[in-house]
């Protein structure tokens, strides 16, 4: 690979994505800290930070397929997010159902496995 | 703009690269898309294993014991400057920035990568020197199956890493340097959303 002068569009193009990655270094840096320092830091209701440290991990999983993956709601990139949403939903039937099936049982025979 | 008809996730890499077979590079990466969501499949069923055995202790540690935030924090900052560094190889192969710069990036994120792997496992030594052993309990062998299969995923994505640094050197950037790196960057950035899984379910949700 030679070095390529780069025109003027594409030195625009090539800032602008490079500014999209940081956004994503970002915008992940902040979603990690926000859990880390509150578990660590503050002891607040146990249920209160599960869900706060739940809605982080999420958010931050979009933020790297966004800024990382480039899988993003344009009309030619559907194919890869039709992909993702379809494993998710298979995903979701089998960690659901395993979890329910699990913990009824649990609840009714081995109450000392509940945590 | 006509420049993003594009449909493979990851960096695609544009007109500048249009002398090689884009059409093949659009299908190996796509394919390694899907064998990707199958790998996220099976981790996903090991974090629901992982949740049923929570309770799981047989009388030995709890995940409060066993658990500690402050190495897990330092290995996530760690993927997570990883993956931002492998981006900045992609965009340096993408504009063709010169291989001093690609080289370099990738050989940053090598380091990152090698310094996780390294981290994670003078973890588990001092785990093992404790007694938490896999064979402990069911939450400890549902523990092992899950963190250590993460870490041996970056592992070998390091050593694939490795094998790409020697063909660059070897036969300098070519359409097969091109599609292993894009694909590489799928699997690593792929391996850093797992991690998030893990951090905030095992470690944050455990020693919380």
């Amino acid at each position: 690979m030679s070095y390529r002068q780069l025109s003027q569009e594409e030195r625009q193009e090539l800032g602008r994505e490079q500014r999209s990655y940081l956004w994503g270094l970002g915008l992940s840096l902040l979603l990690t800290l926000l859990p880390f320092g509150l578990a660590a830091f503050t002891d607040m209701a146990h249920l209160t930070l599960w869900w706060i440290i739940g809605a982080c991990a999420l958010v931050q999983i979009v933020v790297h397929l966004r800024f990382f993956l480039h899988i993003t709601l344009a009309r030619n990139k559907r194919e890869d997010l039709q992909l993702i949403l379809f494993t998710v939903l298979i995903l979701t039937l089998l960690c659901g159902g395993t979890l329910w099936i699990l913990f009824d049982l649990y609840q009714r025979m081995m109450p000392n496995m509940m945590p | 703009m006509s420049r993003t008809i594009t449909r493979h996730p990851g960096l695609n890499l544009g007109p500048a690269h249009d002398d090689d077979a884009t059409d093949v590079r659009e299908e190996l990466v796509f394919g390694f898309w899907v064998f990707m969501m199958s790998d996220l499949i099976i981790f996903g069923m090991l974090f629901a294993t992982y949740v049923t055995m929570l309770g799981a202790t047989a009388g030995g540690p709890t995940p409060h014991d066993v658990l500690d935030i402050r190495p897990a924090f330092t290995e996530t900052m760690l993927l997570l400057a990883s993956s931002f560094t492998f981006g900045m190889a992609s965009l340096a192969l993408k504009y063709r920035q010169g291989r001093r710069h690609l080289v370099g990036w990738l050989l940053v994120t090598l380091v990152l990568g090698l310094a996780f792997v390294g981290h994670e496992l003078h973890e588990f030594v001092s785990m093992f020197h404790a007694g938490y052993v896999p064979s402990r309990s069911g939450y400890l062998s549902s523990f092992f199956s899950l963190v250590p299969l993460h870490g041996l995923h970056v592992t070998f994505a390091s050593l694939w890493l490795i094998a790409i640094l020697f063909q660059i050197a070897v036969y300098g950037i070519d359409s097969q340097v091109k599609n292993g790196l894009l694909r590489l960057a799928i699997l690593w950035h792929f391996l850093d959303i797992v991690w998030i899984g893990i951090f905030s379910l095992v470690y944050l949700g455990g020693a919380a």
